[in-house]
């Protein structure tokens, strides 16, 4: 612990300063050869690191887009594993280029500390888990009064737990740990009667616990948990690139444009796909952002699209098996909505 | 050599300003307070230029506004609608509560394992030296996760707690133990304590007095013991037993009523107590083995027996030697309570980290810190040197 407050005073102190010097962060990434992008410690499906140690996830995967638009290599980045509570401070300090750590966008985060969401790569909203086997019966977070519930600190989750046993007149005892891995281990020791964070979340921890089919889900969605990456304010052509590398995932999943056909998808005689992948003639789509201009295609061909993440990631295709819902694209029901590319 | 040194000292030339120690030694100490205060400078101009320029808010003003977040151990009333102040005041005061219990228990087991370090008992001699090398040499952090993953998680559900007596409880939950609603006329209860304590004292006084004039002593321990227990009782008594009774009973989830010590605390007590303790041990065997030999021996030839000559003699020496390391043992015990935060109990590291989160007012939340850190252990060390003071061999 004596590391977390050494590193806030010498990030309050002196890693402001560097920040300060460098308002330009697409050179300096530049300069420095890859991007550092701030990632959970541990939440499978968004950022945990595999049996041989490489980082994968939703929230990993985007970092390696935006590093594959800067650079054309999707494995010029860097990770840097972070608490909940060091997160923002990083991001200020100028440790990090780009947070990619499953945080949800508010007002407050978006004002008084200083960040800019540059979109929301997963809609998700808070719930509950409780083990089914040794408390039958409760079906509704409405009957937890009186219940322990285990929650990460400094986190959107641990301020809507208190507004919703508030609302709704119940008493609880909230246990909070610093680390998803303190919390995990926690609850799965029976400290708790109940967990709380994001549903997606919830998912994810089950498969880690010692007996996953004992845990339930229970129904009740208490809050909106918009999650998205961020960056510094004070350098509107680093959050343009963060932004539009998001846009160009949806888009490119809109056109039907995948890690498999990029190249293939380049002779095509649409216009529009043409244009996204900078093979129009004259085309500015890429130097505008200070980027070259076959970054979408650069972006495809190391991450595929924003479709092909989900799915690798926490849908069908990985052991979370989390269905696309509300973060299917526009056209199909959901609320992703790629900007237009032109 | 004498002639050259007396013409100088008569006639200083100017030139020798350079040379002068003193003129040098002033000229250094204004150079170097300059540097610093530049430097000082320096930091916080550019801190709070870069901080404008980012966008992040300043200022203490937050401390007032809507924490939004529940603590669950408090001394003190706390709401999710109370201010980030409060919530700081409640961590300070779990820290506080951490530490003071801790320091207690810590000096108690640690003057026991001293003692026993140098008994004559070969078995108590041997567990003691184990214990010391053992908590001594292990990480404060790694005590706490042994409390609290190796000891207490793994007691039952609150469904098949440990029933002890008297209506208490244990379960991974923590301890459960009756508590006491005093009603009306308790005030007397309170009276009576403070009588008591005075008449002791004045008892003491007296049996001082006469032991001095006289040589008869009298059992002062017994007496105000009696006293101590006694006026409260009939105060008790008086007010017409004016006590309820709150058991701890089984609720949906967890035992409800009652009085809980949570895990948390519990974990990090023990944990705390227990590797401080090894220390002070130390310090407690130097302390009693820097007293000479010739010390007991004369007070064993003025007829002391060796528990009044351990007591009158031994010890009021020991203290002298053991106060200063013990004050820092102190100072550690109560800086290591920031080691909370690994296990979830809300100490002021604790709190104020999630304050930190919330709002983003790293510098000013760390300023608060050190604040109060600083505070409790300028306190602690002042009250520690008045006691040495107090204790220090007065020279007549």
């Amino acid at each position: 612990m004596k590391h977390t407050m050494i590193g806030i005073i010498g990030a309050a102190a002196f890693g402001v300063m560097a920040s300060a010097a460098s308002a330009a962060t697409l050179d300096d990434v530049k300069a420095k050869g890859f991007i550092q992008c701030g990632v959970n410690t541990a939440l499978a499906g968004f950022s945990a690191p595999d049996d041989k140690g490489e980082w994968t996830g939703l929230d990993v995967d985007f970092c390696r887009a935006v590093a594959a638009a800067v650079f054309g290599d999707g494995t010029k980045v860097k990770f840097t594993p972070l608490s909940a509570k060091d997160r923002f401070t990083a991001l200020q300090s100028g440790e990090i280029d780009v947070l990619s750590r499953n945080t949800t966008w508010t007002i407050n985060r978006d004002t008084a500390l200083g960040l800019n969401f540059a979109g929301v790569t997963y809609y998700d909203g808070q719930g509950f888990m409780i083990n089914a086997k040794k408390l039958p019966g409760v079906n509704s977070a409405l009957q937890l009064s009186g219940a322990s519930v285990c929650v990460q600190s400094g986190t959107t989750t641990e301020l809507n737990l208190a507004d919703f046993f508030k609302a709704n007149n119940l008493e609880y005892n909230p246990v909070v740990f610093e680390k998803v891995e303190e919390a995990n281990a926690a609850y799965d020791s029976g400290r708790c009667d109940a967990y709380t964070t994001d549903q997606s979340g919830l998912y994810a921890i089950r498969l880690t616990l010692a007996a996953p089919g004992d845990h339930v889900v229970l129904p009740e969605i208490i809050s909106k948990e918009p999650l998205g990456p961020a960056v510094r304010q004070g350098d509107d052509q680093w959050f343009d690139i963060v932004k539009w590398t998001y846009y160009a995932l949806l888009n490119a999943e809109e056109l039907g444009i995948t890690k498999a056909n990029v190249e293939e998808m380049k002779n095509s005689a649409n216009p529009e796909i043409k244009r996204v992948l900078g093979v129009e003639a004259e085309t500015k789509i890429g130097t505008d952002l200070g980027l070259s201009n076959d970054w979408v295609a650069n972006i495809i061909k190391a991450t595929g699209n924003y479709g092909e993440i989900f799915e690798n990631n926490v849908g069908a295709g990985s052991p979370l098996k989390i269905s696309r819902g509300i973060n299917a694209l526009w056209t199909k029901g959901g609320l992703q909505y790629g900007m237009p590319i032109r | 050599m004498a002639v050259q040194h007396v013409t100088r000292a008569q006639e200083p030339t100017k030139a020798s300003l350079v040379y002068d120690p003193k003129v040098r030694s002033i000229f250094f100490q204004v150079v170097l307070v300059v540097a610093l205060v530049l430097g000082i400078w320096w930091i916080v101009d550019n801190t709070i230029v870069n901080l404008r320029r980012s966008n992040i808010s300043t200022g203490f003003d937050f401390l007032r506004g809507r924490a939004g977040f529940d603590i669950s151990d408090r001394l003190i009333e706390y709401t999710s609608d109370s201010t980030y102040g409060r919530a700081i005041l409640v961590g300070l005061l779990n820290t506080l509560m951490v530490a003071i219990t801790g320091i207690i228990t810590a000096t108690i087991l640690g003057f026991i394992v001293g003692i026993a370090r140098l008994s004559r008992n070969w078995l108590l001699r041997k567990i003691a030296t184990v214990y010391v090398e053992v908590f001594r040499n292990i990480p404060p952090l790694l005590v706490i996760f042994f409390w609290y993953l190796g000891v207490l998680s793994i007691l039952p559900a609150p469904r098949d707690s440990i029933v002890l007596p008297f209506g208490s409880y244990l379960n991974s939950r923590g301890f459960y133990f009756p508590r006491f609603i005093w009603g009306d006329g308790s005030w007397l209860i309170l009276a009576g304590l403070v009588v008591g304590i005075g008449i002791s004292w004045f008892v003491a006084r007296r049996a001082r007095a006469r032991q001095m004039a006289t040589g008869q002593q009298f059992p002062v321990l017994w007496t105000s013991l009696a006293l101590i227990i006694g006026f409260p009782l009939l105060g008790f008594v008086l007010a017409g037993f004016p006590l309820t009774i709150d058991l701890p009973k089984a609720g949906t989830f967890n035992l409800t009523g009652g009085f809980n010590v949570k895990p948390e605390f519990l974990s990090l007590y023990l944990a705390l107590s227990f590797y401080t303790a090894a220390f002070i041990a130390e310090i407690v065997r130097a302390g009693i083995m820097g007293v000479s030999k010739g010390q007991s021996e004369a007070a064993a030839a003025l007829g002391l027996r060796p528990g009044t000559a351990l007591r009158l003699v031994i010890v009021p020496q020991a203290l002298r030697i053991i106060i200063p390391p013990l004050t820092s043992q102190y100072l550690n015990l109560t800086k290591n309570s920031s080691l909370a935060v690994a296990i979830g109990f809300p100490d002021l590291y604790a709190i104020g980290g999630t304050i930190l989160n919330q709002t983003g007012q790293a510098i000013e939340i760390v300023v608060i810190f050190m604040v109060i850190y600083l505070s409790i252990s300028l306190l602690t060390s002042l009250f520690m040197n008045w006691f040495n003071a107090k204790m220090a061999l007065k020279e007549r």
